[in-house]
């Protein structure tokens, strides 16, 4: 056993951490250190830079412009990304629907819809949520019905990230009423400019537009813009939450926060004593701090196992509970760090090149909305009442 | 031992409950704090012909009497209505400070205004190293010319644009975390050397970073000994964090009572998702949780008459402790159990945790009252 990296990995992560702190424009390192509104532009600034060496899409065959590398190289890369507060790779194209049409879609689909993610010229959302299809995605009811060689597909879906932002859509829609739920949902890739899409912003309660609701009136989606046979979506959809396996977990992304934290603990005083030796404060940092590494190995432990090609177990599911878990632990600390001034309430004051004296600490403004808006990640990509109810099924087969 | 209102109480208590009623939906909270001033003056002038702007004033200078019972049947209700009027700012701090600390003279010249609507008051006490030591005061008061001069700037001071008179604690002696030498000056909001800078606070309220700069006042604007104010302050911010406590059992009970319609209601896997027994204990902590923190408020609120400071205290610490860690268990837990609809600004529970949220922060978080608890 042997807990330090190979030396090829050494120099992979000294390479990679090399380009990303060199290119990482400083604007939108701090934007992101801050918690300040990053833009459409900045997510573009940014992936085109990783587009250029396909590190956008990292995870995909080299035949398709990935890099090939191993999951722990990936790892090494989404580590690098957060220690440099990068922001990170908007997943729907790159990490989600790419894998699918990678190994799903058929050879025409390949060659019109891969070269323009890896090239960050298309952008992806992910059309699987409605209004009553939550945690019980399979009920939905968004209705495709085959028409000639088009679809004619007419329901809502619902917390749409960056719908407002995309030009396609996969999403998961009924073809037939008659089997299983499962079993009667397909897969369609659909235009976000073809008549009858509708986006619609929702407004999060920490002030926020970054999801939306999209309404789909007698869109017509051709038929060959179905991935794999009609019926079978289910299981790609599944195929792709197994794909983008321990992302969700951002522990790279939470450790980056908890070293801020660490930051601003050094330099914040609070009633007369610096935050950093507050012992109650320090205690509950060096709490999470163990937790994160718990959390990391546990990652890589899962995913050595994958390299060895063993079969994956329930890891996956851990690490979506405990690292949304401890994303909310951070979210919450870094708030109540600023005393009183967490309750200031500017949004101008969380845009980039604000140039007003900051109210209170400089670092203060965005982390209570952050804190709100960190709620959300207990509750996608399946509730965390949802995956433990998977690990219960997978280990007592309840 | 009685836990019961009396019949006046009561009355109180149902009166509020209609001007919650009749006031306070949030679509209309929502105009409210989104234009100026950020609350209703109407409203305001309600709260005034009911009497409630007088309570805890003695009846010598209008008001109408009562004491911390009352103040937490109000501030109950104002929770459950997410009510944006400043209340707690005005009437809890600036005239329980006037009540505490002023002269017969200051008490004739203000509380009679302010009980019937016509003044309001806010209470500048933080100051953007203080955290939450009430003793930790940078702002300066100097003797001159028979008079003082205030100098120095105050954070996070609520209401304070709406505030005709703010209540500021400032330095006349000693070193800056010294108990001793801090005073109470009362200073015209449009003074000169006053400057406001007004924002929303993020559960919707006002408030206001205040710069004051060779700010003249005279000796009838020195509330109580000016070298020695902070029993005062200690005193009223013990009262403040008690009505805090039954504004945070009244938003409590909403989201627990919002949580359980949502349960019952929302259908997945072709039930109500109340039917869940993982859901179900999750809601049921939260029930337990609201309870005991009413308890806590009704000790602390019922130990602020009691004559041992050690007992009051500690009844009041662990009051916030409790009311800030409960809150946060039933804010996070009611925004899960409602899944994405929980995130939404359209839906009461967002606003009502983030209201919670804040309320923590006031006077000392949960982790500050454990320590002072500790300590006592």
């Amino acid at each position: 056993m042997d807990l330090e990296f190979t030396d090829e990995l050494r120099d992979f992560q000294r390479e990679v951490r090399a380009v990303i702190e060199e290119r990482l424009p400083a604007d939108i390192r701090t934007k992101v250190e801050r918690f300040l509104a990053l833009g459409k532009d900045d997510y573009h600034r940014w992936q085109d830079i990783l587009a250029e060496r396909g590190w956008l899409v990292y995870s995909w065959p080299v035949e398709h412009g990935g890099t090939g590398w191993s999951p722990v190289q990936g790892y090494i890369f989404e580590e690098e990304m957060g220690r440099a507060r990068a922001p990170r790779i908007i997943p729907f194209g790159p990490k989600m629907v790419g894998p699918v049409i990678c190994t799903f879609g058929s050879d025409a689909q390949k060659a019109k819809y891969l070269p323009p993610i890896a090239a960050n010229e298309t952008w992806w959302c992910q059309g699987y949520s409605e209004p009553d299809a939550g945690s019980d995605l399979a009920s939905l009811r968004t209705r495709a019905v085959r028409d000639g060689d088009h679809y004619v597909v007419n329901g809502t879906k619902t917390w749409t990230t960056a719908a407002h932002w995309a030009d396609m859509m996969f999403c998961l829609v009924r073809t037939d009423t008659e089997v299983k739920p499962q079993e009667g949902i397909s897969f369609l890739l659909l235009d976000m400019r073809d008549p009858g899409v509708e986006v619609r912003p929702i407004v999060t309660m920490d002030g926020g537009r970054e999801i939306n609701t999209v309404y789909l009136t007698d869109v017509k989606v051709p038929v060959e813009n179905r991935i794999g046979e009609e019926n079978r979506g289910w299981t790609y959809a599944k195929f792709l939450l197994g794909h983008e396996r321990f992302g969700i977990a951002r522990l790279s992304e939470s450790k980056a926060r908890l070293a801020y934290l660490g930051e601003i603990a050094r330099r914040h005083h609070v009633g007369g004593t610096l935050l950093a030796d507050d012992t109650d404060f320090m205690r509950s940092v060096a709490e999470t701090e163990i937790e994160l590494t718990a959390l990391e190995f546990t990652e890589l432990r899962a995913l050595m196992n994958a390299e060895q090609g063993k079969a994956p177990g329930v890891e996956a599911n851990m690490l979506k509970i405990r690292g949304t878990e401890v994303q909310q632990k951070i979210s919450g600390m870094l708030m109540k760090a600023m005393g009183y001034y967490a309750l200031p309430h500017v949004p101008e004051a969380m845009e980039y090149g604000w140039n007003e004296a900051p109210i209170g600490p400089e670092h203060a403004s965005g982390l209570a909305p952050a804190y709100f808006n960190m709620r959300k990640t207990t509750i996608y990509g399946g509730t965390n009442e949802i995956q433990r109810n998977i690990i219960a099924r997978m280990v007592l087969g309840a | 031992m009685n836990f019961s209102l009396n019949e006046e109480q009561r009355l109180l208590e149902d009166s509020a409950e209609r001007f919650v009623r009749e006031n306070c939906s949030l679509d209309r909270r929502r105009a409210l704090v989104a234009g100026e001033p950020g609350y209703s003056e109407r409203s305001w002038r309600q709260m005034a012909d009911l009497g409630w702007l007088g309570v805890g004033v003695p009846e010598a200078f209008g008001g109408t009497g009562g004491g911390p019972v009352e103040t937490m049947v109000l501030m109950d209700a104002f929770g459950r209505g997410l009510v944006p009027e400043p209340y707690l700012s005005s009437v809890v701090l600036g005239a329980g400070l006037v009540t505490e600390a002023g002269t017969e003279t200051q008490k004739a010249a203000i509380l009679p205004a302010a009980v019937a609507g016509e003044l309001k008051l806010a209470f500048a006490w933080v100051e953007v190293q203080s955290g939450f030591d009430l003793f930790d005061v940078r702002t300066t008061a100097a003797r001159r010319d028979g008079g003082w001069v205030v100098d120095g700037a105050k954070g996070v001071v609520l209401g304070a644009a709406a505030a005709d008179r703010l209540i500021v604690s400032a330095r006349t002696s000693g070193g800056p975390r010294d108990r001793n030498g801090i005073g109470l000056f009362l200073v015209d909001r449009e003074a000169d050397g006053v400057t406001l800078r007004d924002y929303r606070t993020v559960d919707g309220l006002r408030a206001a970073e205040v710069a004051l700069e060779n700010v003249a006042v005279g000796d009838d604007a020195v509330l109580g000994d000016p070298r020695d104010a902070l029993p005062a302050v200690e005193a009223v911010a013990e009262r403040a964090i008690a009505a805090l406590c039954a504004e945070a059992v009244g938003v409590m009970d909403v989201i627990v009572r919002d949580t359980a319609e949502y349960l019952k209601t929302r259908k997945q896997f072709g039930r109500p998702i109340g039917t869940f027994q993982v859901l179900q204990h999750q809601f049921t902590d939260m029930l337990i949780a609201s309870e005991e923190a009413r308890s806590m408020t009704y000790v602390a609120t019922l130990r602020l008459g009691e004559r041992d400071a050690v007992a009051r205290a500690k009844a009041v610490s662990g009051a916030k402790h409790l009311v800030g860690r409960h809150g946060r268990l039933i804010g996070e837990r009611a925004i899960q159990l409602h899944g994405g609809m929980g995130m939404t600004e359209e839906m009461a529970v967002g606003h009502y945790f983030k209201r919670l949220t804040m309320i923590d922060i006031m006077f000392g978080d949960e982790a500050y009252h454990l320590k002072r608890y500790a300590s006592l």
